[in-house]
């Protein structure tokens, strides 16, 4: 396990390597940079003027020279200066970083304690009119685009509904934060339910058929107990798996509903970083991205080894 | 098919299990399949009796149906009466029939391998049973699991309870299996082709086992197995099974000696024996039996009796009617129009 580990540890910086060179290739490949959005906006072109920026911020270097520069600095814990602001990229970052956190934690939470007993019920109660109508739900789930979505909820639940306060930057306490949380999270996060209501669905139904179940049933066992206790213990490992994938899905919901919201998260702030080409926010909050997604999956697996006792991870 | 009294004379006072008409059915989208049709049979106290038959005969039903396990839909028990200790079982509501299972009767399964949860440590799937039946804590439960792998004589039962399905062999799965079942003192044990998914020398073993912990704990029997070698060294009585329905019932020496059904001889000359085969009785070598054809779909049986169509010496009365299953010997009951003329019958008694 431990040689295990450290192999892992070391796959998982190559991985987060190989994202770094792909942000950064991107980002060089998509047409125009920061000096050219400027001077199409402004309508200028003062070629002498447009050559002094670029210099300034380091865009006439070599792109292995820019490349190195990006690492080492990110090494050093230095993110450099964001172009549009010019403040620190760092401090533009972080302050933005814990509402998505909170938005993306409380989505994926809704999601699974939505989606895993849900997907039990349906199994449980396989071919009822409450398992057709919840595989409706999850259908529903799975084709609602999240903007779509979104915009129906903002417009039922704020407009005439009156339930969901407007966005504030200044919650008054942390329920009211929940409150103001909960509409959006809910809303990225219905995807994700359905997804993992399916797959639980399947793979329960798939467990309550072995024989396992029948000799839980012959114990004495309570249905509760056989279905929950025995079967969803088996039945919940791909789930983790679909999980962990959904996590990184995320991100890419919280995009669409930061700015459906008006919610000044990492998210929203990325989509207004690329559209200006600055370079130092879009690959340093990336790279902060696949370094949660690379952590989220190093946990899954590890959650294997604590809920499957067949799964061990040999050097 | 006879009045109850009649069927059973010996199912008096000292009867713990008795089984009454059962009928279980299945209602599919090719029709009713009656897995079990009016199966009667009574269990003394502390007695082995073996169901035989081949696959599909409908024996796992029968047990499954007196622990009320049969997966409803598609199937659902439609008649009969199950008594245990002269309670009725088939009016208990779950919660009660619940305290049945596991606790008075238990059952083992015929495949160790997937019997058993993967998840949990074989300690906890003994003390659940334990916990689910009698007022004790978990780590007396715990304690308690440890001595049962004891009693089933699996070596170093305290590194064991902790070990998981995946990390035990067949046999010793069984053997936990066992101790499952047998952790609560049941009155009854239902073991379903205990030996089926075994390799020979390790089905012997099990076979001793269960007979040995039964003489020492007082438990009775109910033995499925397709397996008449089995049977002859563990049962005392025999019934056997084909298409839902008893075909043939007696005490286990009579059976070997005196078959009165027609399928049961197929059975019979259908096991392997060597010295017919190196021609040491008849001095040809002589080729393994085997029952022509096969077991008819359950939804389309034949009208009269549901082995003619198998059965070399059926004539029109055997196509057109089902025969009456009745006492033939004392103690041996068969369902067959033409016993008599084949194999005696009455006259030998």
């Amino acid at each position: 396990m431990g040689a295990y580990l450290v192999r892992r540890f070391f796959l998982m910086l190559l991985t987060l390597f190989g994202m770094s060179v792909l942000i950064f290739v991107l980002l060089r490949v998509m047409p125009g940079n920061i000096s050219d959005i400027l001077f199409e906006s402004a309508g200028l072109v003062n070629p002498a003027e447009k050559a002094k920026i670029e210099k300034e911020l380091g865009l006439d270097q070599p792109l292995v020279v820019q490349y190195s520069t990006w690492i080492s600095g990110l090494l050093r814990g230095d993110l450099g200066y964001a172009y549009v602001s010019e403040k620190p990229a760092l401090d533009e970052i972080l302050p933005r970083i814990p509402i998505t956190a909170k938005l993306a934690v409380l989505a994926l939470f809704f999601s699974i304690v939505l989606g895993v007993p849900l997907g039990v019920i349906s199994a449980v109660k396989q071919d009822t009119p409450l398992d057709y109508a919840l595989r409706v739900v999850s259908l529903s789930g799975l084709s609602l685009p999240s903007f779509w979505l979104a915009l129906l909820i903002l417009m039922g639940f704020v407009h005439f509904l009156g339930w969901i306060p407007i966005y504030t930057d200044k919650p008054a306490t942390i329920w009211h934060e929940l409150a103001l949380l909960s509409i959006p999270a809910a809303a990225v996060g219905f995807r994700a339910s359905a997804l993992i209501m399916r797959l639980t669905r399947s793979s329960m139904l798939e467990v309550l058929r072995q024989d396992y179940i029948r000799t839980a049933r012959a114990k004495g066992a309570s249905a509760a107990s056989v279905n929950y206790d025995h079967a969803l213990r088996n039945a919940v490992l791909p789930v983790i798996t679909i999980i962990g994938i959904e996590a990184a899905f995320l991100i890419g919901g919280l995009i669409v509903t930061e700015t459906v919201f008006n919610i000044p998260g990492v998210a929203r702030f990325l989509v207004e970083a690329i559209r200006w080409r600055d370079y130092p926010i879009v690959q340093n909050l990336v790279m902060f991205i696949a370094v949660v997604v690379v952590v989220v999956n190093f946990l899954v697996d590890m959650a294997y080894v604590v809920l499957d006792p067949r799964i061990k991870y040999e050097d | 098919m006879d009045a109850r009294a009649d069927v059973q004379p010996e199912a008096g006072a000292q009867a713990l299990l008795e089984v009454d008409d059962l009928q279980t059915y299945f209602f599919t989208r090719q029709g009713v399949v009656k897995a079990v049709d009016g199966v009667s049979f009574a269990l003394r106290r502390g007695e082995t009796l073996a169901i035989v038959g081949e696959s599909g005969c409908g024996k796992s039903i029968t047990a499954l149906s007196l622990l009320r396990l049969i997966p409803d839909p598609p199937g659902r028990i439609v008649g009969g009466t199950v008594r245990l200790a002269g309670h009725d079982l088939m009016t208990l509501d779950e919660p009660a029939m619940r305290n049945v299972r596991g606790n008075d009767i238990s059952m083992i399964f015929q495949e160790p391998m997937t019997s058993l949860n993967p998840v949990m440590t074989i300690g906890r799937q003994i003390a659940e049973v334990i916990l689910l039946h009698q007022d004790v804590s978990r780590k007396e439960a715990l304690a308690k699991a440890v001595e049962m792998l004891r009693l089933v004589r699996i070596p170093e039962p305290e590194q064991r309870v902790r070990e998981y399905p995946h990390q035990l062999s067949g046999g010793m799965r069984q053997r936990a299996m066992i101790a499952i079942a047998l952790a609560c003192n049941p009155k009854v044990l239902i073991a379903d082709e205990p030996t089926t998914a075994l390799d020979v020398t390790i089905q012997a073993q099990i076979l001793e086992l269960i007979v040995e912990l039964q003489q020492k704990l007082g438990t009775a029997v109910i033995l499925i197995t397709h397996d008449l070698g089995v049977v002859a060294e563990t049962a005392q009585r025999v019934i056997v099974m084909y298409a839902g329905r008893k075909v043939e019932e007696a005490p286990v020496g009579e059976l070997f000696a005196h078959a009165l059904h027609p399928y049961t001889h197929g059975l019979l000359a259908s096991i392997p024996r060597l010295d017919l085969m190196r021609g040491e009785v008849n001095d040809t070598p002589q080729r393994l039996q085997e029952i022509t054809g096969i077991v008819p779909a359950l939804t389309d049986l034949p009208q009269g009796c549901v082995f003619a169509p198998r059965c070399k010496f059926a004539d029109d009365r055997c196509r057109a009617q089902y025969p009456p299953y009745e006492q033939k010997r004392s103690g041996h009951w068969a369902a067959c129009w033409n016993s008599d003329a084949l194999y005696g019958g009455a006259l030998h008694a």
